[in-house]
C-alpha cells in the first residue's frame, strides 16, 4: 500500500451512477424464496428419496399383485375400488408425512440458520425486508411444500398406475383395472387435502419459525418442551387434559372437520378412497379453531418479523 | 454533503455503555477508519448506521433514519462485516443471480469483470474457496453496487498481507471515485493508512480523536532522538516516549504549540507517525485498553 491517497488515480472509474432498475415488490420474495430452495435442497430431496422409496417397495410387491388382486372383492367389506385405490392413498399420506416432517424441521432452523453461520448480515446488507424474507421462509412449509408434494404424487400416480397396468396386462391374471379409481378425483381431493393440512398446521410451522429465531440453540426444544410442559403442568395441577386435547387436535384434527367420514346413507366413507362429494370446506373455512390457529399463526409471523430485525448473529 | 450525521447517539448493552453521547459527521467523498480497541464501541457504531441496531439520539444516514429504514437505505450503502459472512452453502453464480435478483443498482456484467481477473469459478460453493477467495467474491459483489456509502467491519480479518493489499488496491482503483464514501475500521491499521481521507479513534464509545489524514501528518511527528539530545527533547513534552533499538523515540503534538518541526529536526531525525504509534500513545494509558488490544499489535 504505497499509494498515498493524494496520489490515487484522479478518474479511476467515472462515477456512473446506475439508475436503479424499477423494482417490483414480488422480486426480492421471488429471490428470497430461491435462496431458500438452494439453501435447503432437503426440501426437495426428500420428498423426492421418499417417492422412490415408496415406488421401489410398490414395484416389487407388484410381482405378487396379480395374485393379490386375484382376490381383491373377495374381501366384501372394503370396495374394489378403495382396494384399488389403497396404495395410491397410501402414497400421498406418506408424502404428506414426509413434507409436515421436513416442514417442521426447515421452520425450526429457518431463523437460526443464518444467525449460526453469520450470514444473516450478509442478507441484511441487500434491500430486502424483514418482512419480506420471514414471508418467503413461512412460504416454505404453507405453500412451497404442498405444491411439491402435489407435483410429485402426482406424477408418483401416473406412474404407479401405468406400472400396474403394464404388469396386470402381462400377466393377465386379473381383470382388475389400476385405473378404476377416478384419477381427476383423486388429485383434486389430495389438493384439498394439502390445502386444509396447510392452513391447520400453519400455527404449528409460524411457532416453529417464531422460536428459531429466538434461542441461540436447541430449537427444537424450545418449540416442543413449553407446550408439553404446561400441558403435564395443566394435568397435574386440575387433572384435566384441555392443553394436550388441543395440541392433539392441532395436528390431527382437521379431517374431521374438511371430510364428511359418512355418505348420505350413513355408510362410513373409507379414508383411503374419499370422493368428492364428501369434502365439507364450508364447514372447514366456518370453524373457530381454523380461524384461531391462524391468528395464532399472524401473531408468530409478525413476532418472527419483529426477532429477525433485531437479532444478529449467534 | 453529509453522508452521516450523528448527535448523542448512545447505546447501552445492560450496564456497559457502547456508544456514550457519539458525534460524528462524515461527508461525501470520504474515506474514514474508525479505529479502536476490542470492545470501544465501532461495530455498535457501525451496526447503528447500517440500521441493524436500535440506538438513542439522532443519527441520519443519506437523510435516513437506518433503524426505520433499513431495507430502502440498503439501495445506496452496501457493506462488509467480515470475511466470513457469504453463506457458505452458496454456489458463486448463485450469489450473482441473487444480487441481481434484489439489488436495483448491481451491475452483473462489473461483477463478472472483477471475478474473471480471479481464479474463482463460478460453480464453486463458498465453502470451496479460500478466505482470500471468499474476500475476493465478496468485494467483487460489493464493487459492482452502485452504492453511496460502503461500510467496511474487518474486511481482511484472516487475510495474508498479499489479499490485504490486493483488496485495497481494488478498492482505491477500480472502485473509490471521490462520490463515493467508505467507512472502515480495522486493527490492521498499517494497510490503511494511506488508503483514509480521515482518522477516527473511539474509545469506550467515546471519540477520542478525529482529524483528516493532512492534519495526522501536520500535527504528528515522531523524533528519533540523537542521544546526546534526549534531555532536551524530553523537556519540550513529547506526549510519548518508546524505545526501538536502544533509540529514544519520542512523539509529539504539534498543535499543543510547545515546539514546532524545524526545532524537532535539529535534535534527530523525524518521521510522520504510524497510525498505529498515536493510538498507542493517545489509548494505551486509558483504562480498559489493554497493549495486546492496540490496533497494529496483534493482527
Amino acid at each position: 500500500m504505497n499509494t498515498p491517497l493524494n496520489a490515487a488515480p484522479e478518474s479511476p472509474l467515472e462515477p456512473q451512477r446506475i439508475a436503479p432498475a424499477p423494482v417490483s415488490p414480488t422480486r426480492p420474495l421471488y429471490w428470497s424464496v430461491r435462496r431458500e430452495l438452494w439453501e435447503n435442497r432437503s426440501i426437495y430431496i426428500a420428498l423426492l428419496a421418499a417417492s422412490a422409496v415408496y415406488l421401489i417397495g410398490y414395484t416389487i410387491s407388484l410381482f405378487w399383485v396379480p395374485r393379490g388382486m386375484h382376490g381383491m372383492g373377495a374381501d366384501e367389506s372394503t370396495p374394489l375400488i378403495v382396494q384399488l385405490a389403497m396404495p395410491y392413498a397410501h402414497a400421498q399420506m406418506l408424502l404428506a408425512l414426509t413434507a409436515f416432517l421436513v416442514g417442521i424441521f426447515y421452520s425450526l432452523d429457518a431463523l437460526h440458520g443464518e444467525r449460526r453461520d453469520r450470514s444473516i448480515l450478509f442478507w441484511k446488507s441487500l434491500p430486502v425486508s424483514d418482512l419480506t424474507t420471514v414471508i418467503a421462509k413461512a412460504s416454505v412449509p404453507l405453500v412451497i411444500l404442498p405444491l411439491l408434494v402435489l407435483v410429485i404424487a402426482v406424477s408418483l400416480q401416473i406412474v404407479m398406475r401405468i406400472e400396474s397396468a403394464v404388469v396386470l396386462w402381462l400377466s393377465r391374471a386379473s381383470t382388475a383395472n389400476p385405473w378404476a379409481p377416478p384419477f381427476f378425483e383423486m388429485q383434486l381431493v389430495f389438493l384439498y387435502s394439502l390445502v386444509v393440512m396447510a392452513l391447520w398446521h400453519a400455527p404449528l410451522y409460524m411457532w416453529m419459525l417464531l422460536v428459531s429465531g429466538w434461542p441461540r440453540r436447541a430449537t427444537f426444544l424450545w418449540a416442543v418442551f413449553p407446550p408439553l410442559a404446561l400441558a403435564v403442568i395443566e394435568y397435574i395441577a386440575f387433572h384435566t387434559t384441555y392443553l394436550a386435547t388441543m395440541l392433539h387436535s392441532r395436528l390431527l384434527g382437521f379431517d374431521a372437520l374438511a371430510f364428511d367420514m359418512v355418505d348420505k346413507n350413513g355408510v362410513p366413507i373409507d379414508p383411503h378412497f374419499i370422493p368428492l362429494a364428501q369434502l365439507a370446506p364450508a364447514r372447514f373455512l366456518s370453524s373457530p379453531g381454523l380461524w384461531l390457529g391462524l391468528l395464532f399463526a399472524a401473531l408468530c409471523l409478525a413476532g418472527a418479523v419483529k426477532l429477525r430485525r433485531y437479532q444478529g448473529p449467534i | 454533503m453529509t453522508v452521516i450525521e450523528a448527535r448523542g447517539l448512545r447505546k447501552a448493552f445492560g450496564a456497559t455503555i457502547a456508544l456514550d453521547s457519539l458525534n460524528l459527521r462524515v461527508d461525501e467523498g470520504r474515506i474514514l477508519g474508525l479505529i479502536g480497541p476490542n470492545g470501544a464501541g465501532k461495530s455498535t457504531a457501525l451496526n447503528a448506521i447500517l440500521g441493524l441496531t436500535e440506538y438513542q439520539g439522532e443519527l441520519r444516514v443519506l437523510g435516513r433514519d437506518p433503524w426505520l429504514e433499513r431495507d430502502q437505505l440498503m439501495r445506496d450503502i452496501c457493506f462488509i462485516s467480515d470475511v466470513a459472512v457469504l453463506p457458505r452453502w452458496m454456489r458463486v453464480s448463485q450469489s450473482l443471480d441473487y444480487v441481481a435478483g434484489v439489488h436495483p443498482r448491481f451491475d452483473r456484467a462489473k461483477a463478472e469483470g472483477f471475478l474473471a481477473k480471479t481464479d474463482i469459478k463460478r460453480a464453486s460453493r463458498v465453502r470451496e474457496l479460500s478466505k482470500g477467495m471468499v474476500a475476493q467474491l465478496h468485494l467483487a459483489l460489493v464493487m459492482a453496487i452502485d452504492a453511496r456509502l460502503l461500510v467496511l467491519d474487518e474486511p481482511t480479518l484472516g487475510l495474508d498481507i498479499l489479499y490485504r493489499k490486493q483488496f485495497y488496491d481494488s478498492l482505491l482503483n477500480d472502485y473509490f471515485d471521490r462520490t463515493r464514501t467508505i467507512l472502515l475500521t480495522t486493527h490492521q491499521v498499517e494497510d490503511v493508512q494511506y488508503v483514509l481521507t480521515d482518522l477516527m479513534f473511539i474509545n469506550r464509545g467515546r471519540i477520542v480523536l478525529d482529524c483528516s489524514m493532512e492534519e495526522f501528518e501536520s500535527r504528528y511527528v515522531e523524533l528519533t532522538v540523537n542521544p546526546a539530545q534526549l534531555a532536551t527533547a524530553r523537556a519540550l513534552k513529547p506526549i510519548r516516549e518508546r524505545q526501538l533499538l536502544g533509540r529514544s523515540l519520542l512523539l509529539f503534538d504539534l498543535k499543543l504549540d510547545l515546539v514546532d518541526r524545524q526545532r524537532l529536526a535539529a535534535l534527530g531525525e523525524v518521521r510522520t507517525p504510524s497510525i498505529s504509534d498515536l493510538f498507542v500513545a493517545l489509548l494505551a494509558d486509558s483504562p480498559g485498553v489493554k497493549p495486546s488490544a492496540a490496533p497494529g499489535v496483534t493482527q
